[in-house]
């Protein structure tokens, strides 16, 4: 039998290393996948590379998906470093959305930069909040937050889908269940070519990893993720850091929400989160609660989701395969979790007649 | 009267998806593991399901290959949080994902596509004979089809299982407190991948029922959220297989009074409508933990077995 022990903590180098490997073996998994569906993996695997690199276009469009996607995972790993299961990133996205359209239409004769600022404050607020309500739940009375959280993304996209069918719906549009496009001042601009959520992004990371390793509230936040129990007899009011810490991981979703209403789609769909905040649990959890990787490996899972895209009308190889990529990429990465917290091996061997030494 | 009759009549129906995961659910959390891969899970039974039986017209090899399809993410949930010992929280989502990707992609090709006829007459209703005769009850209860009475069969084996039966308590102590059940010789590690293997077929059933019976054809993303909805359903029957009746049912119903409100004139926007099941989990979920003598869950649930750290 194996011995199974568990060892001395690994190098952090070593833990990026133990999760590359997960990543390359779930990309070997799935060629062996597609190979059996009839393609040829090299093939497929490149044209997911040119799909995302092939032009300045392409290029753009990945980054266009990095952006929101590493916000709300930096928003998702706050709470998740608590312990707090947040996976309500989609309704958050949503609900931010909502809040800065709201400015958007009733208010459009403002100065741009004033109507972006009020956007931007209302969707991190009415996010913030979206998030509060489980929170508050699970601190009083110790509610469920997983499925809380889990429940108000369909709440917050039934709404969605009621005010784009009914009291929102543009009257010019010829009765196609739309919201109306916002005016160009309730448009981010953009620098480089770019929208300016990309400088967004980068100052969120910045300020989260100053929040992680300088500020009280990172303090306690790892803290309370650690054990609550400690952080109690620490002195800590676990209740507030809980509600504060669980109000910016909303707020930055709700922020991406804004992002995306304002500068990708111009308006509010029920489709302007379309699965991203389910995507940056992931991003979040494979950057192991490190702000820094988060751009990264955003990156890297826009790559992945432009790619499946692509090849959907080169290879009729349905878009769901990315699904199955980053499931499979997480079930590796899961899997090589173990071999960093756990050592196995061989028993030692008694030495030949020893038992009566 | 009439027309209330009809209406439980057909909450039944849209309760048991919810019923199979429910119990599939509580029979994988007794021994004190929490899968949130419950949609995964129900989406590879529904697509699994549809397949096989599309491809081969048999119901028996349609219900096997929907419980073997889900057994496999199953497995591989069993596999990372009791061999490797992984985060349960995490694993279960991805085995949502994964289940929703799988699904999606041996679904591509089915969307749209219809069971044969003599496949579907299987699952046509069927009296039982005296029983509907009981007055509300019977036409109620028992004049469905086949595989909603599959559910009442296994929703009561299982109430007896882990109440009157070694095993069933067995399976209750490593749930509670697997290092007293390790201490007296029970295999820990087989409990959990036996009744994770075992509650992974029924949610597997459970979306097998969408596809084959309730729908019955193959639309993306089948379950809409019902394998979410399950996991709320466990704490609302507090863990007990027949309280899973009540929650699924009452729940089915809240899933269909859309279209009755409709029948009456009653206008409120559907889409308002459509959120009352995830507005109900919500108050079911506080109701719960406001009330701590109702959250009987297991003690070692969501906990990682490790016996050098007794």
């Amino acid at each position: 039998m194996l011995r199974i022990s568990k060892r001395a903590e690994m190098r952090k180098t070593h833990q990026g290393l133990v999760r590359l490997a997960a990543i390359v073996a779930s990309l070997i998994a799935m060629s062996g996948w597609i190979m059996v569906i009839g393609h040829n993996p090299i093939m497929v695997y490149t044209a997911m590379l040119d799909g995302c690199f092939g032009s300045m276009y392409r290029f753009l469009e990945t980054l266009k998906f990095t952006i929101p996607l590493s916000i709300a995972a930096l928003g998702i790993m706050m709470a998740f470093k608590m312990k707090f299961w947040n996976i309500g990133g989609e309704g958050q996205i949503l609900m931010g959305a909502f809040a800065a359209t709201y400015f958007a239409l009733n208010f459009s004769e403002l100065p741009k930069p004033m109507l972006l600022l009020l956007m931007m404050v209302s969707a991190i607020v009415m996010g913030g909040l979206w998030a509060l309500i489980p929170a508050i739940f699970k601190v009083t009375f110790g509610t469920n937050e997983t499925v809380f959280t889990l429940m108000l993304n369909y709440i917050a996209l039934k709404y969605i889908i009621y005010l784009q069918y009914g009291p929102w719906k543009d009257p010019k549009a010829f009765g196609f269940p739309k919201i109306p496009n916002f005016t160009d001042n309730a448009i981010l601009p953009k620098v480089l070519n770019l929208h300016v959520g990309w400088i967004i992004l980068v100052i969120a990371t910045i300020i989260l990893y100053l929040v992680f390793h300088y500020t009280k509230l990172g303090f306690e936040v790892a803290v309370i993720g650690e054990s609550e129990n400690t952080a109690r007899y620490a002195g800590m009011t676990v209740r507030r850091v809980v509600m504060k810490a669980v109000f910016l991981s909303g707020g930055l979703c709700g922020l991406v929400g804004m992002i995306q209403a304002s500068a990708v789609s111009n308006t509010l769909t029920s489709e302007i989160s379309a699965g991203i905040g389910y995507d940056a649990i992931i991003v979040a959890w494979l950057s192991n609660m490190n702000p820094l990787a988060v751009p990264v490996v955003g990156f890297l899972f826009a790559i992945l989701s432009q790619g499946a895209s692509y090849i959907q009308t080169a290879f009729q190889i349905p878009q769901s395969a990315a699904d199955i990529i980053q499931g499979m990429i997480l079930i590796f990465a899961l899997s090589g979790e173990f071999f960093i917290k756990y050592k196995i091996s061989l028993p030692e061997r008694r030495s030949k007649g020893g038992q009566h030494a | 009267m009439l027309s209330f009759i009809v209406f439980l009549h057909a909450a039944i129906q849209a309760g048991t998806p919810l019923l199979f995961a429910t119990v599939g659910e509580i029979v994988t959390e007794k021994v004190g593991n929490l899968n949130l891969g419950v949609e995964g899970l129900m989406l590879m039974g529904a697509v699994g399901g549809f397949m096989a039986g599309y491809k081969t017209g048999s119901p028996i090899i349609a219900l096997l290959a929907a419980a073997l399809t889900a057994m496999v993410g199953g497995w591989i949930y069993a596999f990372l949080t009791v061999t490797l010992r992984a985060n349960q929280v995490v694993t279960g989502l991805s085995i949502t994902i994964l289940g929703t990707g799988i699904s999606g992609f041996l679904g591509q090709s089915l969307v749209g596509e219809v069971l044969p006829k003599s496949f579907t007459n299987v699952f046509r209703e069927m009296s039982i004979p005296v029983l509907n005769k009981i007055p509300i009850i019977g036409p109620v209860f028992f004049e469905q089809n086949l595989f909603v009475y599959l559910g009442f069969l296994i929703t009561i084996l299982l109430g007896i299982y882990f109440n009157f039966t070694r095993f069933g308590l067995n399976a209750k102590t490593v749930g509670e407190n697997p290092y007293a059940a390790d201490a007296n010789g029970i295999s820990v590690s087989l409990y959990k991948y036996i009744h994770i293997l075992l509650g992974s077929a029924l949610c597997g059933l459970g979306g097998a029922y969408l596809s084959l019976v309730y729908i019955p054809a193959w639309q993306e993303n089948i379950t809409a959220g019902r394998g979410w909805i399950a996991v709320a359903l466990v704490i609302f029957s507090m863990w007990h297989p027949y309280r899973a009746f009540i929650g699924a049912f009452v729940f089915g119903g809240l899933d269909i009074i859309g279209f009755r409100l409709q029948e009456f004139n009653i206008s409120i926007s559907q889409y308002l409508i459509d959120m009352l099941p995830y507005f109900v989990t919500i108050l079911v979920l506080i109701f719960n933990s406001v009330r701590k003598d109702f959250n009987a869950g297991p003690k070692g649930l969501s906990v990682s077995y490790f016996r050098e750290e007794r």
